[in-house]
C-alpha cells in the first residue's frame, strides 16, 4: 500500500531547517551578511551590499577579499548541502531530525578566483557546481554576478577535503 | 626613485589600507610595508569563525587578509603608480590556524611588468615553522598619466 504523500509544507520547513542548521551556526557567514535562497535543492548565495564590503572607497567596489571569500562560503555550504539533502532524503526524510544534526563542513584545500570585473556597490549573488565530489576530495566551481546573471563579475575553482562519514 | 617618494607611496599604502572599510571589519592592521613588500595581521575574533564546533577561522577571512596584504605590496613596488585591482588569486590552505591566534600574513611583489604585478604571499599564526596557508596572486598595474 503507497503511504499519503507527506504534506508540501512539512517537507518545505524540514528542508528549510536542516539549511538553517547548516548556515546559521557560522559566525563568517552572519559577519559577511551572507543569505541563501533554496529552490528543491538548488541555492544561491546572496550577498546582500554592506559598506563594510568596500575594498576601493573611491570607486567605491567590493573588496577583492570580501569577493573571495563569497565565492568560498558559497563552495562549501553547498557541498555540506549536498550531503545533507543525501542524507536527509535518503532516509525518506521523515525520520531526518534537522535539530539533532551536526554540521560537518569541507575543508578547503586550494581556492583560485579570477576576478572579471570589479565588485558594484550592489549586492551580489553565487551559484556553486560541484564538478566531482569522491569520498575524500571534491572539486566546485564558482559563479559570481550582480545585476546581470549573463555577466559574471568573478569566478572560482577549488578542491575541498570531505569530512570522514563515518558514522 | 628618491627616498621622499618611497615614503609617499608607503605613507599612503598605509593610509589606504586604513580607509579599506572591509579591512577595517576585518581588524587588519598593517605592521610593515615598502619596496614590494607588506605584512598584515588579522587579530583572532569569533566573528571570523568558519567551523564553530573547532573554532578555526574561516578561510574567506584568510583570503581577504592574503588579498588585502597582496594588493598592499603591489601599490609600494618601486615600479607600481599606486592604485590596483586583483586580477587572480589562488590560496593554498595547508593547515587550520589555531583558535585564538593572530594571523600574519607576508606578501612580496616579486615581478611588474607594464600591465601587471606578480606577488606571492605566506600566512601564519604563533608556530612560525609551518605556515597556514600560501598564494599567489595577478594584480593589475596602472597606466603612466602622460600630464606625468
Amino acid at each position: 500500500m503507497m503511504r499519503k504523500p507527506e504534506p508540501v509544507q512539512m517537507v518545505k520547513q524540514r528542508r528549510d531547517a536542516a539549511l538553517e542548521r547548516l548556515v546559521g551556526g557560522v559566525p563568517y557567514i552572519r559577519f559577511l551578511g551572507i543569505k541563501f535562497d533554496r529552490r528543491g535543492d538548488e541555492l544561491t548565495a546572496i550577498m546582500p551590499f554592506d559598506d563594510k564590503l568596500i575594498g576601493n572607497p573611491m570607486l567605491p567596489a567590493l573588496h577583492g577579499g570580501a569577493t573571495a571569500a563569497f565565492l568560498e562560503t558559497t563552495a562549501i555550504v553547498e557541498l555540506a548541502w549536498a550531503m545533507l539533502w543525501e542524507d536527509m532524503e535518503n532516509t525518506g526524510g521523515q525520520e531526518f531530525e534537522p535539530q539533532l544534526f551536526t554540521p560537518r563542513l569541507p575543508k578547503t584545500i586550494d581556492f583560485s578566483v579570477d576576478y572579471l570585473r570589479s565588485g558594484l556597490p550592489r549586492d551580489a549573488y553565487a551559484r556553486a557546481r560541484v564538478n566531482r565530489s569522491g569520498r575524500r576530495y571534491a572539486s566546485v566551481h564558482v559563479e559570481g554576478w550582480q545585476d546581470n546573471r549573463s555577466r559574471m563579475f568573478a569566478q572560482a575553482t577549488g578542491h575541498f577535503l570531505m569530512p570522514s562519514r563515518d558514522e | 626613485m628618491t627616498d621622499s617618494a618611497q615614503d609617499r607611496k608607503t605613507k599612503m599604502a598605509s593610509q589606504f589600507i586604513g580607509a579599506l572599510p572591509h579591512a577595517k571589519a576585518l581588524g587588519l592592521t598593517m605592521t610593515e610595508i615598502g619596496d614590494g613588500r607588506a605584512v598584515i595581521e588579522m587579530p583572532y575574533d569569533e566573528q571570523l569563525i568558519g567551523d564553530p564546533e573547532t573554532g578555526v577561522v574561516h578561510g574567506g577571512a584568510v583570503s581577504a587578509l592574503m588579498d588585502t596584504c597582496c594588493g598592499a605590496a603591489v601599490m609600494v613596488h618601486p615600479s607600481s603608480r599606486g592604485g590596483t585591482a586583483t586580477l587572480g588569486l589562488r590560496i593554498d590552505y595547508m593547515r587550520p590556524a589555531t583558535p585564538g591566534q593572530t594571523i600574519t600574513a607576508w606578501a612580496e611583489c616579486y615581478h611588474v611588468t607594464r600591465s601587471v604585478a606578480f606577488v606571492r604571499a605566506t600566512a601564519m599564526d604563533d608556530d612560525g615553522e609551518r605556515p597556514v596557508a600560501t598564494a599567489t596572486g595577478t594584480f593589475t598595474v596602472e597606466r603612466p598619466r602622460k600630464a606625468e
